[in-house]
């Protein structure tokens, strides 16, 4: 299956921003449908209103939205059972709704308050839970990738038949520690999916100007790995693909590539001037490729949803988002004495 | 003369030597087409050409291993890592082999290298944008260290650091970028446009590496101070009404003890501030050095101001910052005794 999949993509279409869904996308019943729905939506709202705190400068300091790429983290996190881990960098707050983490100590982490979930330690990029087995938001590029190699060593180790979820981008993919893990991961045939959420750019510098091999789906292939290419933007394709993966990794086969194919539409962060691409390029995107847009459509044709139900979807949203941005604007700050604490167990 | 950002001044340093001397080449993340997160590399590529400005991926070692290779052969890299904080996977290529390739070969090798990384808080960066980590690079034999504080400054350290013969850890205190910032968050920033230190000369000149500059004369006590802090002590010093002898020590290795030498000798009292973390912080090696050279002269011990030993915080961050009441405290301490 992996093998024909790269094959049938053979020819990388990075530079042709048209990138068509495959068309024999499995289909999603209602039910999938309406839940894929409801958790890209949130996303989307969520990122929006964060954006929007940005700019009244209740959020400070770097903060990097998600819009765009909600269909790759919700449709992964379809293919996993309880205690399947997730880590991720710094575009992270998509994974951590995704991963049912409260929109509420997500937003006061953003704005720095005491009911983050980092306490106002961590900021935008670096947020935790381990009720939710989500390992971090990171913010040093790349960095995550060994640390979910070690998790899935230690599942291989307890058994347990976890699967661990490693996203990073395809700047990120770029950095010497991924293959040292990729090899340690094939070796040791560790149950790691490896997710390179290939939305084009890292920062300013588009894929083709950093990188010699374009088609991430064969990052691992000196090792052995298979990969695939796959329509990020497209939800039902996101699963399929995410199952075929995590089920490679759980029998204990080793590590799996999936590489998202996918698109930022804001900045890299929110101080991004976006002047290394076209404006027509992000509208096409937005226009003919939107995740929730394919959902919603469906959702309006095939399962003659009304306009009114969609929009009490979306007003729910809305609700959850509001309360979110309200706490994290009236939480009051860390206690002075949060300086010191968890740095190491002792205080000094 | 006219007046320039400290960007503008570190841009026209890497314009002046890619002009006199080919060997200079200048690359890193988003150094070439985009011109620099900072803009620090703005126009370069433009104007020289993709094989002397370009884009790296994302691999700090990659960029600082490759760079200690072209050094050897003869090339003057100038690399940027875009934050200090993303400089640890290239700390092994900047110890084990750009600081020590001149032993090792009985300087047959040489690495005349250039790493030019953006340092300190202040700009809410949270811990992985904001660390100050000049002592893991004083720490090294085989490198030297320099942290320049004004536009001025920032182009003739440059322009030397890029002559140099060896390897130069070049760290640029990120929140005087646009202007000269006195730990006063809350008041709006002076720009270079209007400080005389934002004047920089055209064309080439250097400023030799291990040079201090005094930034304020005084004798009631002599402050250390490099990058931000510098103008955090000024701001103390106009605060408390003390009249403290300000040095701006611009490059920590080579050092310029001489200066500090001749001010502690006259004012008999020493406070050393830097915004990085206390405990094994430069500040400990500056102490010890001061003792040795003036024990005799002192007449209160010597105190630091530094960060306090915690990560960088993100929300916290005013909280940690050594701003100018920090310093005001360390200074009256220093004149009760
Ligand atoms: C080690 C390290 N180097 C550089 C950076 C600066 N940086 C942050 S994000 C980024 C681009 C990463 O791009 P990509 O992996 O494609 O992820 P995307 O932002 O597109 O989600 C860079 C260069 C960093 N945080 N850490
Ligand atoms: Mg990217």
């Amino acid at each position: 299956m992996a093998v024909a999949a790269r094959k049938a993509n053979k020819s990388t279409p990075i530079k042709n921003p048209a990138r068509k869904a495959v068309p024999n996308s499995p289909q999603f019943d209602k039910d999938q449908d309406l839940a894929a729905y409801r958790e890209m939506l949130l996303i989307r709202r969520f990122e929006e209103k964060s954006g929007q705190m940005y700019g009244m400068g209740l959020i400070g300091g770097f903060c990097h939205l998600y819009i765009g790429q909600e269909a790759v983290v919700v449709g992964m996190q379809l293919t996993t059972q309880p205690g399947d881990e997730v880590i991720t960098g710094y575009r992270d707050h998509g994974h951590m709704l995704a991963c049912g983490m409260e929109a509420k100590g997500v937003m006061a982490e953003l704005t720095g308050r005491r009911g983050g979930l980092s306490k106002g330690k961590g900021g935008s990029m670096h947020m935790f839970s381990k009720e939710k087995n989500f390992y971090g938001g990171h913010g040093i590029v790349g960095a995550q990738v060994s640390l979910g190699t070690g998790i899935a060593f230690a599942n291989r180790y307890r058994q347990n038949g976890n699967v661990c979820l490693t996203y990073f981008g395809d700047g990120a993919a770029n950095q010497g520690q991924v293959y040292e893990s990729f090899n340690m991961a094939q070796l040791w045939k560790l149950p790691v999916v490896y997710i390179i959420e290939n939305n084009r750019y890292a920062m300013g510098t588009s894929v083709n100007r950093a990188s010699a091999q374009t088609d991430f789906s064969k990052r691992g292939v000196s090792f052995g790995i298979p990969g695939e290419q796959v329509d990020g933007m497209d939800i039902r394709a996101v699963y399929a693909a995410g199952q075929r993966a995590v089920e490679h990794a759980r029998s204990g086969k080793g590590p799996y590539i999936l590489e998202m194919q996918t698109y930022r539409y804001r900045g890299h962060s929110m101080s991004d001037p976006a002047k290394y691409r076209t404006k027509d390029e992000v509208t096409r995107m937005r226009e003919e490729h939107d995740p929730i847009e394919q959902v919603r459509r469906r959702l309006l044709e095939s399962w003659k949803l009304s306009e009114d139900e969609l929009k009490a979807i979306d007003s729910k949203v809305r609700e959850i988002v509001n309360e979110a941005a309200e706490f994290a604007t009236h939480d009051p700050e860390p206690d002075p004495s949060e300086l010191y604490t968890d740095i190491l167990l002792e205080a000094h | 003369m006219p007046r320039k950002t400290m960007i503008e001044a570190i841009r026209d340093g890497m314009d002046v030597m890619m002009e006199r001397d080919d060997n200079v080449v200048v690359f890193g993340e988003d150094v070439g087409f985009f011109g620099g997160v900072f803009r620090a590399t703005q126009g370069l590529q433009a104007k020289y050409g993709k094989s002397r400005c370009f884009d790296t991926p994302i691999s700090e070692l990659g960029i600082v291993g490759t760079a200690v290779g072209m050094a050897a052969y003869g090339l003057r890299p100038c690399v940027e890592i875009q934050f200090a904080d993303y400089m640890y996977p290239a700390y092994d290529q900047i110890v084990s082999e750009a600081a020590r390739l001149r032993y090792r070969s009985n300087g047959q090798f040489t690495c005349p290298l250039v790493v030019r990384m953006p340092t300190g808080g202040g700009i809410f960066g949270g811990q992985t944008h904001s660390q100050s980590p000049e002592a893991l690079f004083t720490h090294v034999a085989g490198l030297k260290t320099v942290m320049p504080s004004n536009p001025s400054d920032a182009k003739g350290l440059l322009i030397a650091a890029i002559e140099d013969p060896d390897p130069v850890i070049f760290l640029e205190p990120k929140r005087l970028y646009n202007g000269p910032f006195d730990g006063h968050h809350d008041r709006p920033v002076t720009p270079w446009s209007k400080h005389e230190l934002g004047e920089v000369a055209d064309g080439h000149y250097a400023i030799p590496l291990g040079k201090a500059a005094i930034r304020r004369a005084g004798t009631a006590v002599t402050v250390l101070a490099y990058g931000t802090m510098v103008y955090v002590a000024e701001a103390a010093a106009a605060e408390t009404g003390i009249d403290a002898e300000i040095i701006d020590l611009r490059s920590l290795v080579p050092l310029d003890l001489e200066t500090i030498e001749a001010s502690v000798r006259k004012t008999g009292r020493c406070v050393i501030v830097h915004e990085a973390t206390l405990t094994s912080g430069f500040g400990g090696e500056l102490s010890a050095l001061v003792q040795e050279a003036c024990f005799y002269h002192l007449e209160a011990p010597i105190t630091r101001v530094a960060g306090w030993d915690t990560p960088y915080p993100h929300a916290q961050e005013w909280d940690y910052f050594p701003g100018p009441a920090r310093v005001g405290e360390a200074l009256l301490r220093a004149m009760e005794q």
